[in-house]
């Protein structure tokens, strides 16, 4: 395998181990951390595979995740958290060690499902889409698990994470205007989970989703 | 040119009602952009009807007899919506319920709303119309949550999580058939084009391709509200306003199911056993049931006809997984008449809540002696909702219903109960609320009942006769999907 292939290859790996790392963490703080660091790596391995293949528009996917998804999400998320005083954030609805475990069972059954496609690739990263859907069931856990409403956003954006790293690897990226729509749509999302989030905190003075239970069938 | 006219024309709405949407006359300009818009339609569809299929911009955008068709009647509920939305949102501005900046809010997210369903619609490729679909939540999330209270707050919370993470399936589906497309059409922009999809579809992996399919079915389907992934779609038609009840029943879930129907052409062309049209008619079915059971245990108005809606989207989704021409005609018929009747029941169900001054069922009654044409409305409305002749759902279920005889006789008794039920529950609640004792106040404004009767008399109408150049027309798309 080339060197290339197997930078990607670390950072995949990297990136499920963000994805596990996030599942375990308790602070919301450490979270958005976390959140960019996966970012970085995704972008990372974008520019890998953009140098090592040549395809231009990887590059302009990759500048599009530093500047979103490290740059400037992490920053909006961080003054969010500041004006509204949440740093601390310690529920979840399993727990931690419980989650784990479901975890790697999500992720043995991402690797079970993801061989076949894997074996039709024929780019260079085609041992990554089993770690890429991986993440995005490690993500959705996470929504599914936690209480508040800052993890589940955070959740939902890794989730995201996740798809443009299966886009990468197993495609070399999408067309780039289906990339810059995704992109927009990322990004006007955090600002309404923005603005929700004070709406909700207005309404129920705390950001704990358990307030929201209201609308049941009896 | 007519296709920069439908895309154009809402999403400068949007732009220009969003400086100027808090405005007296805001409401008129905002039923006049929804005309400009249907106006341009029906040029589209004229020129579609002249000259058949044609693509713009690179082939980027293009337009067939089942799109077009979907165009033109997104864009004239779209209208008459907005023309019912004048004096609702003026009634509820009025009694206190939105203030300025909301309303400023509402007519801009409103214009960009249809903006995203014709982008949707329109869009040749896969990608934009994830996006575009993905654009119509967002732009409807904060219309949910208008009135800030607690309950608008939760339902727009949840329909926003779960439509975002059900269409995150969607987008790991596309990435999919991007994966197998590419194989065959190379690199760039026109592997995921409908149209070039199409024409190599039985190159395509089947393998990815069938997972590529559950996953869209999936993502789409959360939109579409299928049972179990309906869980936002009641919630969401009842906390808002609503004129947004009427466009995400008449306008959304139409749109997506659309985006699951292209999607299962695509995939039937590249598998030889019916593996898409199973799965389809399991959904369908499976909401059917469900639903029909949940809406005698109501007691919102608006959310017993928010689940008579995913009943309606299961028969459609059952419809089209059976496949074949009759089917397909039936279930567009299905789609035409459900999207007509169920924003008009809608208007009248939103008149009717602000003249009693609530939602519960239990309060709402003798609505014809106050204002006997709301009355009417109503139970005219739930009457051709139930599917009773000689109204257009009539047709358009008895279809469905000897079709499914024919084809899939299991199916037929869970349908046939699912309706007997579902009619107990509406006719059962409907009847009290529109005869007896009137608790219903007087409106401050005159309620728009010109668009509840166009409506029903359209649906009226395609039940007694369905002109032929739409018999043809519907046909045409048909052999398109079937």
């Amino acid at each position: 395998m080339s060197l290339a292939g197997q930078i990607v290859n670390l950072l995949a790996a990297l990136l499920l181990l963000i994805g596990f790392a996030m599942l375990a963490q308790r602070r919301i703080l450490t979270l958005i951390h976390l959140f960019a660091w996966q970012g970085a790596a995704l972008a990372a391995s974008t520019l890998i595979v953009a140098y090592s293949t040549g395809q231009t528009h990887l590059y302009f996917s990759a500048a599009l995740t530093v500047t979103l998804k490290v740059i400037l999400i992490p920053w909006v998320l961080h003054r969010l958290i500041d004006r509204l005083n949440v740093r601390w954030d310690v529920e979840t609805l399993i727990n931690i060690p419980t989650t784990l475990l479901i975890g790697i069972a999500l992720a043995i059954f991402a690797f079970a499902l993801a061989t076949p496609i894997s074996q039709l690739a024929n780019t260079i990263t085609r041992s990554t889409l089993g770690i890429a859907l991986a993440s995005v069931l490690l993500a959705f856990l996470m929504m599914i698990v936690r209480r508040k409403a800052v993890p589940q956003v955070i959740g939902f954006l890794a989730m995201e994470n996740g798809l443009f790293f299966a886009a990468t690897s197993a495609t070399y990226g999408m067309p780039l205007v289906v990339e810059l729509g995704v992109a927009l749509d990322v990004l006007v999302g955090t600002f309404i989970f923005g603005i929700f989030f004070f709406h909700i905190r207005e309404q129920f003075d705390s950001l704990d989703i358990r307030h929201m239970e209201t609308l049941k069938e009896d | 040119m007519e296709i920069a006219l439908v895309l154009g024309v809402p999403l400068a709405g949007g732009l220009l009602l969003g400086l100027v949407g808090h405005r007296s006359w805001a409401p008129e300009v905002n039923a006049l952009m929804s005309l400009v818009t249907f106006g341009a339609s029906v040029l589209l569809t004229a020129r579609v009807i002249a000259d058949g299929p044609m693509s713009a911009l690179d082939e980027q955008f293009f337009v067939d007899p089942f799109n077009v068709f979907l165009v033109a009647l997104t864009a004239f509920v779209a209208f008459t919506t907005a023309l019912f939305s004048r004096p609702y949102m003026r009634i509820e501005q009025h009694h206190g319920r939105v203030n300025a900046a909301r309303l400023r809010l509402y007519h801009s997210m409103y214009q960009l709303f249809s903006f995203t369903m014709v982008l949707c619609l329109l869009s040749n490729n896969v990608g934009i119309l994830w996006v575009a679909l993905e654009g119509a939540t967002l732009s409807t999330v904060l219309l949910v949550s208008l009135y800030r209270t607690p309950a608008s707050l939760e339902a727009a919370w949840k329909y926003f999580i779960l439509c975002s993470v059900g269409i995150a399936q969607a987008l790991f589906g596309v990435i999919l058939l991007y994966f197998a497309a590419e194989k065959v059409l190379g690199p760039g922009g026109t592997s995921l084009l409908w149209t070039h999809l199409y024409e190599v579809r039985d190159q395509l992996e089947p393998t990815v391709l069938s997972l590529a399919f559950v996953f869209l079915l999936v993502g789409f389907g959360t939109k579409v509200g299928l049972v179990p992934l309906h869980n936002w779609l009641p919630d969401a038609h009842a906390e808002g306003p609503t004129p947004i009840s009427a466009v995400l029943s008449g306008l959304l879930l139409n749109v997506a199911l659309y985006a699951v129907v292209r999607s299962k052409v695509l995939i039937d062309g590249a598998l030889e056993r019916n593996f898409s049209g199973g799965l389809m008619m399991g959904f369908g079915l499976l909401s059917v049931v469900v639903a029909a059971f949940f809406l005698s245990r109501q007691r919102d108005i608006k959310r017993m006809f928010a689940y008579s809606s995913i009943e309606h989207m299961g028969i459609m989704t059952f419809a089209f997984g059976m496949g074949g021409a009759v089917a397909a005609f039936a279930g567009l018929l299905h789609m035409t008449v459900h999207s007509l009747t169920k924003s008009a029941i809608f208007f009248t169900v939103g008149h009717a809540s602000q003249a009693t001054g609530t939602q519960n069922m239990a309060q709402i009654r003798g609505l014809i002696e106050q204002s006997p044409m709301i009355g009417w409305g109503l139970a005219l409305g739930s009457l051709a909702i139930l599917g009773m002749p000689p109204f257009g759902v009539f047709t358009s279920e008895f279809m469905i219903l000897t079709t499914a005889m024919h084809e899939h006789p299991w199916a037929t008794p869970f349908l046939l109960v699912a309706l007997g039920v579902a009619f107990a529950a509406i006719f059962g609640k409907v009847q009290p609320m529109v005869f007896g004792e009137s608790t219903a106040g007087r409106l401050p404004h005159p309620p728009a009942l010109v668009p509840v009767f166009v409506h029903l008399g359209i649906v009226l109408l395609l039940g007694v006769y369905i002109p032929p150049y739409l018999t043809d027309w519907y046909r045409q798309a048909a052999r398109l999907i079937g």
